[in-house]
């Protein structure tokens, strides 16, 4: 056998150098990918000869604890080929504008010889064809100093012809890269436009999470998974998602975890389940709410377990009391009894947000502490989770149940959504006198067991046992997700034992499967009431784990002072981008589903949605840009003019025009040329493409190029609260500017494109919620060719337009910003009761029942010296968020120390360069600096009114800096910005800090939410987690048009679930992935439903509906349902995209969505349900859509 | 006894999440150059499925490895020359129809992406550009058919999955089964050369340009003397020696051997996100070889099991000093995670021992969801909490014909440990259930502890055992350490040439 060993000697094997030069390198340097992908993960990237030559994961990350598996490497097939995009033929090299506006601004300058003028010349004189010249072609190079130019004149002439409202700008999540995010962020507030929200759009916003614990999102960092000992993911791939963290899920099966994997198709993760659960598409609540039938069955009523209900006692509002209404005979869950309800409690300070348990030491109702009026009230130190009574300080145990002890049985009505009538079943109450009379009063606990029918031996229609088909049984969901009674019955008894026997350990990681769908926030309810029952909420190994988008900026104070100028001018005028899209891009004319699938209950107001978006405009709730059909920075003359003295006058001057009707919100009359949107910026992400529900319906009334939707407008004749322009308008945008690394479809779509550097070029900040480390982005090598980072483009932009405004826009300029009423603030306990000041005889106040007014100073020739520097704010008002301030006047003057800037006579913190901008962040954070994580525990616990300084006490010394992130990778502080503990071993989950320290949950009650008291709620009959189901193709207004030969076609739910080979619509043109994939992003359908229509597998296929079309080819396989289709979040219309039958180019996945919007989720002034960015508001869901798939013989490009 | 070191591997395919990032940072560093762009070194396979290239595993077609004829080995190559082996193996050189052609592999491919740039604007026909897929090899339009990842996800499975060489001898019906909803199935068969003990694209190289690295096993295609007879990529059973048509030579992995003489993982290692993979040396017997290469094929697994030598063994011990191992490498293969996983706990088995070729890197089976049950059109599962062995979404005779040519009881062993130690750590950490059930299964605590923490915490260190590759003893074959220090670096890089 010798000839298998070597028999060379070593001169013959010198060659073997030639591998060995191959692996030479020059230099590595750590970075990452601002890509929204949650991973985070710290890269090495190789230098070799000058030119990037490859990267691989750093392995450095400090270890947690020994007895959990490390980070290392945390990385994914997408980050690995980044490097591919550096030098490929997609790289956005240089500036480039469409030579159809270039020439129409060269002859307005001809004919001017003025920027601003020839911009006007553009848009007023001119024909417009650039409009229609959209995304086909015709590009040409130009200089920065032109393209600036040409910029900053559109941005100056919009100022001044309607106001710096009607400028926006689009970037996805900053936590990928936080700077790059800021810049155009900054940019755009100073000159007082707008920035887009992006979390709620993408409908990654899991709108449960404010509704029941009052947070945008928290969440387990990934290494928490492994202390859990039950594993649920719902609707979330984890290996294909969340590649880097899968590991941990896959470990903790080693350790003993049950997996169970809920997922209509056999996807990445079914292969490491225990249980594969193909669950329908969209019909997991039903699961889950049987599940929860049978664990109050069985845990609550046959017997109790102790660790469940003392859990639920504290932590819970299940105690808290609810008031019966009486109509017609029959009885009603109303509101929360609250303190303002009882003579007893009437001189409480916010007394109507103040709410009650009954007391089973002292048989009598209780006011504990916790609820949001303590929060906001003058004495301090009652805001916390303590069950004693507020008064007398002696402890108190809240019943839970009337059931042993009430005055009455009362049948109580409650919806069923399926057979759409009112169920009656009885509930023990109690009866109390009230101010205005005697009321039934029940707990959330008990209307929670009616509404789930748990069999308590009440009078009613209870099912008799868990065979009955009634709701919620595990018999009745068999019909609605096709999964066996008995499935549910032993997941819900091994999920409640395990829990009980780990006091808290059982998880759902929950994705974009399930927060998709219009009734997203019901599913998920469903799923977390499994979770506060078997009190798994804020335990190690414990809770929901929503993991959609990168939302979690760690240093979130520190970075939005920065991002949104706070520094310089508060308040920002920021904006929910589905509310936008909706109203400008015309998509609310053909909506004809919304209110039809929410489904109301009683007694609604509006019956198209776009009546309760302007009303939740009006009232305060919802931002919305343009604010008026006035020029903001024209309205403080015309006050002046009209006698207005101060900033008073001229706020009441405003609210006298509305109320007479003078001047209206814009989103009144959104179609009129005075209210369109003008000039948007998009930068870091694919605006048009990826995230684009309706994306045809944009191509049409945003662009006025092409558009493949032959959908027809809704009846429009009934609408009460908007002006409906007979013919809608195309084209509203006057200039896209795009700025990207590569040519995507925003690109290809816009009028100019700016090249930017990439990840490896800049210098950026990076967390997510997936892990607790702060990582760097760093310039590996310069920018390439001619792009510049993000923070140098806008600093370039804000330069040219300073000097520009300088001469044509010389005078001082007053701006009047609209703000809503925001959550953690105390607007948030404004409106215990709607009240429209449009038909009730009522004052408006800003701030109550109205936006908020501000006026403020724009100094537009200053603007590049306000960006390069920290404003003097932070040291006047200090950093914050959540509702927490404190104070910076220190650091401010550290950062000076570190790097300073002179601008007149003062001196100020340079934020010049993008190193500079992380510092002056890691240093103002709680999350980065102890002192200032000390500071804000200080705040908080001045709140609270119990210890929590003690989590902070250990960091004090600690301070990075943007070397030290450079060298390692950095653990996040404890800060109580945030609702989990990173000190020591401990993994991060959330609300570990509610429940450890007794921290309220920033929600009304201050416990979490199984029951929303809100009349919308009630009307629409979701006070409590319910089914509501899901509409068949034909209910939809998807395929009305569109021709079904049965034949031919199939009819097919349409999900676009995020992909393997992209994030997004990143890394989707990306050589490497394109070949591991078929080379397009094919769509997947089942082989039953393939053989039925004669499609065989790499077959073109054109994918079809009202709202548009898509060419692709067909991936047919056995692990797909049939009724159901999925095409991977996100195609690209630039990569081997057929023409359609129409001779148009075909589309991309988000031409066959548009979209829709729940009315619910638009309340405001109300506790949790009040707006902040990125927070609350309506998602942009996608999900419910159809579509119809059929052969295409022949295709042409 | 002639006690050897070998380079060993181990890959847990229950850890594994398919994800490929090791096929890329293979792909970045080594095969993105011209004549290599089809070339996955490292390559991801979705199971059930056909694999890159399409069948590699049937052998009827491909011809690869070797078999026993008259109780000798020869390669499977030379079948069709029946006794006539020498004068097969000078026709095959010019005529052989067992090799797979570029359509096996796939028809590499890029886009025309620079038409997003310079598509001009046609006002009388004006469209939106796209970038339209051309051939990597000629440049005209292509229309994309197959790439090394086709069936990815059960992707197009009425057309690979379904046709599996492993389920071939399963009935049409029983096939069938398996792809309904109760019990749909895939895993995940990352594959890397195997460096295989007995390799058969050495035995086959008509140059000598292809030889087994003494002092590691390491398998390289002398770039200086390869001919590009190709032999090799027939020869290889599992498709993982690769024709540069550029260069005209082969090429293949290497095992990063750049990396690991400084001491750092292969990238498809250091790059595994799923931390499945591990690396350590084995001590073998070389004279105990051929013996089992030529095993009954019932027993092949067991005899080159018993070819890996206890390095804890005194007399192994003293027999590899004799042969020149050194104090550090025995205590190297001591600490060896392959050692463990391969040999003590008999949980990582070879891919196709029946292929006789002794690979030397090792897969820990997968275990998958329990089976559903059907009622109607309801989907019902039983209370089981984790996965039985009689429940199992494949019949264990797939993984006993990848995995133990054949051998089922093998197969079960293996699975039966892996089910109790999940439910041995369940007894530790939850204690709703027996943890008795691992003396069942032939382990004792210790070990099981070991063998936990080395799937479930191990760092990475622990993965990666790299010994040293002695590089100062092989330089100081061609001259002084001291004068190659200074001189290295100072060659010029040159890129092999066609007939150079």
């Amino acid at each position: 056998m010798s000839q298998f060993v070597e028999r060379l000697d070593a001169e013959g094997r010198m060659w073997e150098d030639m591998y060995r030069n191959r692996w030479q390198y020059d230099k590595v340097v750590r970075s990452t990918h601002g890509v929204n992908c949650t991973g985070g993960c710290s890269w090495m990237i190789y230098v070799k000869d000058g030119l990037i030559s490859w990267e691989l994961q750093a392995t450095d990350y400090p270890m947690i604890d020994p007895n959990i598996p490390p980070y290392e490497p945390r990385g994914c097939p997408r980050g690995i080929s980044f490097s591919w995009y550096i030098y490929s033929p997609i790289r956005v090299k240089y500036p480039y504008i469409r030579t159809a506006l270039y020439n129409s601004f060269q002859k307005g300058l001809e004919k001017y010889n003025n920027p601003v003028k020839a911009w006007e010349y553009v848009v007023k004189e001119d024909d417009k064809k650039y409009k229609k010249a959209r995304g086909k072609g015709g590009f040409k190079r130009i200089t920065w100093d032109e393209v600036a130019t040409i910029i900053s004149a559109a941005l100056i002439y919009t100022i001044k012809e309607y106001g710096p409202d009607r400028i926006v700008g689009f970037t996805p999540i900053p936590a990928m890269s936080m700077m790059s995010y800021a810049s155009g962020a900054r940019f755009l507030e100073l000159i007082g436009g707008v920035a887009m929200s992006f979390y709620d759009w993408y409908c990654d916003l899991p709108t449960a999470s404010p509704q029941v614990w009052g947070e945008q999102t928290d969440v387990a960092e990934s290494a928490d998974w492994y202390h859990s000992k039950f594993i649920a993911t719902v609707g979330s791939n984890v290996l294909m998602t969340r590649t880097p963290d899968a590991h941990f899920l896959v470990e903790a099966r080693h350790n003993g975890t049950k997996v169970v994997v809920f997922s209509p198709d056999y996807s990445m993760v079914s292969r490491h389940a225990d249980w594969w659960i193909p669950v329908k598409p969209g019909q997991d609540a039903a699961f889950w709410l049987a599940v929860n039938h049978v664990i109050l069955t069985e845990y609550y009523y046959k017997k109790q377990e102790p660790y469940f209900i003392n859990y639920l006692k504290q932590y819970s509002d299940a105690p808290m009391l609810v008031i019966l209404e009486k109509q017609d005979q029959n009885y009603y869950p109303s509101k929360y009894l609250r303190a303002s309800d009882l003579e007893e409690f009437q001189n409480e300070e916010n007394s109507d947000w103040k709410t009650l348990v009954f007391d089973k030491l002292t048989n009598k109702i209780t006011l504990v502490p916790g609820s949001i009026g303590f929060k906001y009230q003058k004495e301090k130190g009652l805001w916390n989770l303590e069950l004693v009574n507020v008064k007398t300080k002696e402890p108190v145990d809240p019943l839970l149940t009337f059931i042993d002890n009430y005055d009455e049985i009362v049948l109580v009505n409650l919806p069923d959504f399926v057979n759409k009538k009112d169920i009656q079943r009885g509930c023990p109450v109690k009866k109390v006198v009230t101010k205005t009379g005697i009321k039934y009063i029940t707990t959330v606990f008990d209307l929670l067991n009616a509404q789930l029918g748990v069999n308590r031996n009440l009078p009613g229609e209870y099912p008799k046992s868990y065979n009955d088909d009634l709701p919620y049984t595990p018999k009745w969901q068999e019909r609605f997700t096709k999964i066996s009674g008995d499935t549910v019955i032993n997941f819900a008894n091994q999920w409640a034992q395990t829990a009980a026997k780990t006091e808290g350990k059982c998880c759902i990681i929950i994705g974009a499967g399930a927060n998709h769908w219009f009734h997203s926030d019901l599913i998920y309810r469903s799923c977390i009431l499994a979770l506060i029952l078997c009190g798994c909420v804020g335990k190690n190994g414990g809770g929901l784990n929503h993991y959609v988008g990168q939302e979690k900026v760690v240093p979130v104070s520190a970075w939005a002072t920065i991002a949104f100028a706070l520094d310089w001018i508060r308040p920002p005028r920021r904006q929910n981008t589905p509310s936008f899209h909706y109203v400008h891009s015309c998509q609310w004319r053909y909506d004809r589903d919304s209110i039809k699938m929410s489904l109301p209950w009683k007694n609604i107001e509006y019956n198209h949605a776009i009546d309760y978006q302007v009303k939740a405009v009006r009232l305060g709730w919802l931002p919305f840009y343009p604010q008026f059909n006035v020029n903001p920075i024209k309205i403080v003359d015309m006050a002046k003019s009209d006698g207005a003295k101060d900033n008073n006058d001229i706020i009441n001057w405003i609210v006298k025009k509305i109320k007479s009707k003078e001047i209206k919100f814009s989103i009144e009359d959104p179609d009129n040329p005075i209210n369109f949107p003008r000039v948007w910026f998009i930068w870091r992400g694919n605006a048009l493409m990826s995230s684009a529900k309706g994306h045809e319906f944009f191509l049409k009334h945003y662009l006025g190029t092409d558009c493949n939707a032959i959908a027809e407008e809704a009846d429009l004749s009934n609408l009460k609260e908007i002006n409906v322009v007979k013919e809608a308008p195309t084209g509203k945008f006057d200039l896209v500017i795009d700025i990207n690394f590569r040519m995507d479809t925003s690109a290809l779509y816009s009028d100019i494109i700016l090249p930017s550097a990439t990840w490896y070029e800049k210098n950026d900040l990076n967390s997510t919620d997936l892990h607790s480390y702060i990582h760097p982005l760093q310039e590996a090598v310069k920018p390439l060719w001619e792009s510049k980072s993000d923070w140098d483009i806008f600093k370039f932009l804000a330069k040219k337009f300073s000097e520009l405004a300088k001469e044509n826009l010389p005078q001082k300029v007053i701006d009047v910003v609209a703000t809503p009423l925001m959550h953690d603030s105390p607007n948030e306990i404004t409106q215990p009761v709607v009240k429209d000041w449009k038909y009730e005889d009522i004052e408006i106040i800003p701030g109550k029942n109205f936006p908020n007014l501000a006026i403020v100073e724009r100094d537009y020739h200053n603007v590049y010296n306000r960006y390069i520097t920290l404003g003097e704010l932070v040291s006047k008002v200090g950093v914050g968020a959540h509702g927490l301030v404190w104070k910076e006047d220190d650091v401010y003057e550290e950062l000076k120390e570190l790097k300073s800037i002179k601008i007149g006579d003062k001196v100020y913190p340079s934020i010049e360069e993008d190193i500079d901008a992380c510092n002056a962040v890691l240093w103002m954070a709680p999350e980065t600096n102890g002192k200032i994580a000390l500071r804000a525990f200080q705040e908080e616990q001045q709140k609270v009114g119990l210890e929590l300084t003690d989590l902070a006490k250990d960091n004090v010394n600690i301070r990075y800096s943007f070397s030290d992130l450079v060298a390692k990778p950095c653990r996040a502080l404890t800060s109580p910005i945030w609702s989990g503990i990173t000190n020591q071993k401990i993994t991060y989950t959330s609300y570990h800090l509610n429940i450890l320290k007794k921290v309220p949950f920033r929600t009304l009650t201050g416990r979490q939410h199984i029951y929303l008291d809100h009349q919308y709620y009630i009307s629409f009959g979701e006070m409590l987690p319910v089914y509501k189901p899901r509409f068949d193709y034909h209910e939809l207004g998807d395929i009305v048009k569109s021709h079904l030969d049965p034949k031919t076609t199939l009819v097919l739910n349409y999900l676009t679930p995020h992909g393997k080979w992209q994030i997004h619509s990143t890394y989707y043109d990306n050589l490497r992935m394109l070949t591991l994939s078929r080379g397009i992003g094919g769509i997947w359908i089942s082989d039953k439903d393939a053989e039925r229509v004669g499609i065989k597998d790499n077959d073109w296929v054109e994918v079809f509906n009202d709202n548009g079309v898509v060419v692709t080819r067909a991936i047919v396989s056995a692990r797909i349902p049939e009724g159901v289709c999925m095409i991977y979040h996100s195609t690209e219309r630039t990569i081997s995209v057929p023409k359609a039958r129409n001779g148009k180019r075909a589309g991309g996945h988000n031409s066959l969505t548009r979209t829709r919007v729940k009315p619910l989720f638009m309340v405001g002034g109300y506790a949790q349900l009040s707006w902040d960015f990125n927070y609350w508001g309506p998602i942009g869901v996608n999900r419910d859509t159809f579509v119809l798939v059929r052969k295409l013989e022949k295709i042409e490009f | 006894m002639d006690v050897r070191m070998h380079v060993s591997m181990v890959f847990n395919l229950d850890k594994c999440i398919g994800c490929h990032t090791c096929s890329i940072s293979c792909k970045n560093i080594w095969t993105d150059r011209e004549g290599t762009e089809y070339m996955w070194w490292n390559n991801v396979e979705t199971r059930p499925g056909t694999g890159y290239p399409i069948k590699w595993e049937d052998q009827e077609k491909f011809r690869g490895g070797w078999e026993k004829v008259n109780g000798k080995l020869r390669l499977k190559l030379y079948k069709w020359a029946g006794p006539l082996e020498r004068i097969g193996a000078l026709l095959a050189l010019f005529y052989n129809p067992f090799l797979p052609t570029i359509d096996a592999y796939y028809h590499p491919w890029t886009y025309a992406y620079k038409h997003l740039f310079d598509a001009p604007y046609d006002e009388n026909n004006p469209i939106q550009p796209t970038a339209q897929p051309i051939s990597l090899i000629t440049g005209e339009p292509v229309e994309i058919k197959g790439g090394p990842n086709w069936d990815d996800d059960l992707g197009g499975s009425p057309l690979y999955a379904y046709n599996d060489p492993n389920l071939s001898k399963l009935s049409e019906q029983e096939r069938e089964m398996l792809f309904e909803i109760e019990r749909v199935v895939f895993f995940y068969l990352p594959r890397i050369c195997n460096h295989c003990m007995n390799a058969p694209c050495v035995s086959a190289c008509p140059s000598g340009a292809m030889y087994k690295r003494a002092e590691d096993g390491i398998v390289l295609v002398n770039q200086n003397h390869c001919r590009g007879w190709r032999m090799c990529v027939a020869g290889c059973p599992y498709k993982k020696v690769y024709y540069n048509w550029h260069t005209g030579k082969a090429e293949k992995c290497i095992l990063c051997y750049p990396r690991l003489e400084s001491g750092q993982a292969p990238a498809c290692f250091h790059s595994c996100v799923g931390r499945i993979r591990y690396f350590g040396v084995l001590l073998y017997d070389f004279e105990k070889v051929e013996e089992a290469a030529k095993a009954d094929l019932n027993e092949i697994v067991q005899k080159q099991l018993d070819l890996i030598l206890d390095p804890f063994d005194p007399k192994v011990i003293n027999q590899a000093k004799k042969n020149g191992l050194t104090d550090e490498i025995i205590e190297y293969a001591q600490k060896s995670p392959v050692y463990k996983f391969v040999k003590k706990w008999k949980l990582a088995l070879p891919l196709h021992p029946e292929y006789r070729t002794l690979p030397m890197l090792f897969y820990v089976p997968p275990l998958l969801p329990i089976k559903a049950n059907k009622t109607g059109d309801t989907y019902g599962i039983d209370k089981d909490l984790f996965t039985t062995i009689e429940k199992y979404r494949l019949p264990i005779e797939y993984f006993a014909n990848m995995f133990t040519a054949g051998n089922k009881e093998l197969m079960k062993e293996v699975f039966k440990k892996m089910i109790a130690l999940r439910i041995y750590r369940r007894a530790i950490t939850v204690g709703d259930v027996d943890k008795g059930v691992l003396n069942e299964a032939g382990f004792n605590e210790e070990d099981a502890n070991e063998y936990f923490y080395l799937t479930s915490i191990a760092k990475f260190e622990d993965r990666f055992v790299i010994p040293t590759f002695i590089r100062e003893i092989k330089v100081e074959q061609l001259m002084e350490p001291l004068a190659y220090k200074a001189k290295m670096g100072f060659n010029i890089r040159q890129e092999a040439k066609r007939g150079g």
